[in-house]
């Protein structure tokens, strides 16, 4: 969108600033052409006042000729052209103008002495157009500074949004209250076994404290942090939990952010597991493979299940967390297949002491 | 002292969880006056059990497979009390603040468990004394106890002792037949207590309209409008079927065709 046709205020600013111009204009033609004042008075405003709209369309070329792509030689061209073919019009309708004053009495012999002054038309002219573009040039670049800077800021807003979300995130209050619960039951028939629970969730609680104040973590310290989860969780749901993993062993010192796979893990549990009469199956899978690490959490779901709407809200926070930090160099990718459920990640694999 | 006051009073325990199961058989174990006539894993063997055994109390847990709380007491009608046992859930606390005899939250503490058990054998106790049908039918209390703007995406109806779930997608129309809805799915009838406002409440008004006092629609079977008689219209469904259409219904039914 052009800066200054169809904005009013900016308008009538811009051709006020075009007042001065024409007077700079008027002095000069009366003072180096024998022109008396006057004479210079009344083709300097009109003239000025065309060549302000003319130089409205230097705005044009300047947008497609960004100056930071365009090389020094296109864009020499490119102005000296416009400022060539702008600056012709320019004389042309200065000489129509005169023509028709010198017909009048008043203006007698106006012509002859225009004639003379056509060099310095071309000068100025040549000089005001390039002017414009200087000032397009400076628009445009406040325009980008603009861009940018709200770039910046929505990237670090996003990037701390997340962050607090992960750190909310750390103890889903269900899980444990539900872990609560199970031990209360233990403590009547099978107080070891409430125990052990105790300090499996102790274990589990300590490993996320401090955790969201990291910025990155060894992977391996988050996969033991899903193991003290599933050994919970396993308390709670017997049989009906089982786990594979298949984790590659150089894997394990990669910088990963904190709480990434966990939330995936616990999500497989309250939306997969916990939904299955009979229970089933988490699988992960990790891989690394030319520098890219690939981790697949993939879980039984019945798809007849009744929809519990906190669905989505941790792996749209998973999601979210890998853009702000890897950007497009993260995929991620969450679909369900018949009655087992994936989601699949990729991200750079960052080593240990390049990270936190 | 009446006989009906010196029976038993029978519960059923219905939580996915063993565990869960087990504090409460270990509460219930210091009250002979209660027998525990079945538990139960999931909402499907719920609703098979109260149906078929008819207890006078429920404990019922709300994330399950299969049915959720909700769901199971939408279906079980409203002869037993329920207490619902969750581990976190604030809209059920506000919709139990209102209407279910009580709800405990895990992990559940002894005095807590006993001042609920105490609402309940008072709850009972008054309800031998009134008719039954002064309280609001289960799928009302269900409807009421659902988050507002979230709409059912199926709808589970009780056929004797099992439970059919009609996906809102394949459901056609909706006829209400006295204390009744018939909710019309492939050709079916599938009945089911509940009214026919409470029902519309719950379905998302973007799909389906209430075109009728007795008749609510999906939008998506409605083929055509066609006159009927002086002043009055039947929508035609794609499979033919014609349901009158109110006044009312007919402005807000033209709304959505000529959108």
């Amino acid at each position: 969108m052009h800066p200054i046709l169809g904005h009013l205020r900016r308008m009538v600013l811009y051709l006020a600033a075009w007042v001065p111009l024409a007077a700079l204009l008027a002095y000069l033609l009366a003072n180096t052409h024998a022109m008396d004042i006057r004479e210079a008075l009344v083709l300097a405003f009109p003239l000025c006042l065309v060549y302000a709209f003319v130089c409205l369309s230097a705005w044009y070329p300047c947008r497609v000729t960004p100056l930071e792509r365009t090389g020094a030689s296109k864009l020499a061209a490119t102005h000296f052209l416009g400022a060539l073919v702008a600056t012709a019009l320019w004389i042309f309708v200065a000489k129509m103008l005169t023509d028709e004053l010198s017909e009048s009495a008043a203006f007698r012999g106006l012509d002859r002495r225009f004639a003379a002054a056509v060099p310095l038309l071309v000068g100025t002219g040549v000089l005001f157009y390039l002017l414009s573009v200087a000032f397009y040039y400076i628009l445009l670049g406040i325009e980008v500074s603009r861009d940018a800077e709200a770039r910046v800021m929505q990237a670090s807003m996003l990037a701390r949004e997340a962050e607090l979300r992960a750190l909310k995130a750390q103890v889903n209050p269900h899980f444990l209250f539900n872990s609560l619960n199970s031990i209360s039951a233990l403590t009547g028939s099978d107080p070891a076994k409430a125990r052990e629970m105790c300090i499996l969730l102790g274990d589990f609680l300590r490993r996320t404290l401090g955790l969201g104040e990291k910025s990155a973590i060894p992977l391996g310290e988050e996969l033991s942090l899903i193991h003290a989860f599933l050994a919970v969780e396993k308390i709670r749901f017997g049989s009906r939990l089982n786990m594979v993993e298949n984790v590659d062993p150089q894997a394990v010192n990669i910088a990963v952010p904190p709480l990434l796979l966990q939330p995936l893990v616990e999500n497989a549990v309250a939306h997969g597991i916990a939904n299955l009469v009979e229970g089933g199956c988490i699988q992960l899978n990790v891989a690394l493979h030319e520098g890219v690490l690939s981790i697949l959490v993939e879980n039984s779901f019945d798809p007849d299940a009744p929809v519990r709407h906190r669905n989505g809200v941790g792996l749209a926070n998973v999601r979210q967390r890998l853009e702000a930090r890897y950007g497009n160099r993260a995929k991620f990718g969450a679909q369900a297949a018949g009655t087992s459920f994936r989601v699949a990640l990729e991200f750079p694999a960052e080593q240990e002491a390049s990270a936190s | 002292m009446s006989p009906e006051a010196s029976r038993k009073l029978r519960a059923a325990l219905v939580d996915d969880e063993e565990l869960a199961r087990q504090v409460l058989r270990e509460y219930l174990a210091r009250h002979p006056e209660i027998e525990i006539v079945s538990e139960c894993a999931n909402g499907f063997e719920a609703v098979k059990a109260v149906a078929e055994l008819k207890p006078d109390l429920v404990f019922l847990d709300i994330q399950m497979p299969k049915l959720d709380g909700f769901e199971v007491l939408d279906l079980i009608g409203p002869a037993p009390a329920v207490i619902f046992v969750t581990a976190h859930d604030n809209h059920a606390i506000r919709a139990f603040e209102v209407h279910a005899v009580d709800y405990l939250l895990k992990p559940v503490g002894f005095d807590r468990f006993e001042a609920a058990l105490a609402r309940v054998k008072e709850r009972l106790a008054a309800n031998a004394q009134k008719q039954s049908h002064s309280l609001p039918s289960a799928a009302d209390l269900a409807a009421a106890a659902r988050p507002p703007a979230q709409y059912v995406d199926r709808i589970p109806v009780r056929e004797g002792t099992s439970v059919v779930i009609i996906p809102a997608t394949k459901l056609d129309y909706v006829e209400a037949q006295d204390d009744y809805v018939a909710l019309v799915s492939q050709g079916k009838k599938h009945l089911k207590q509940q009214t026919i406002s409470s029902l519309e409440a719950a379905l998302d008004p973007s799909r389906f309209l209430r075109i009728h006092r007795s008749y609510i629609v999906n939008l998506e079977r409605v083929s055509r409008l066609e006159p009927y008689g002086k002043d009055s219209y039947v929508a035609v469904l794609a499979d033919r079927v014609q349901l009158p259409v109110s006044r009312a219904g007919y402005s807000r039914l033209r709304a959505f065709l000529d959108r």
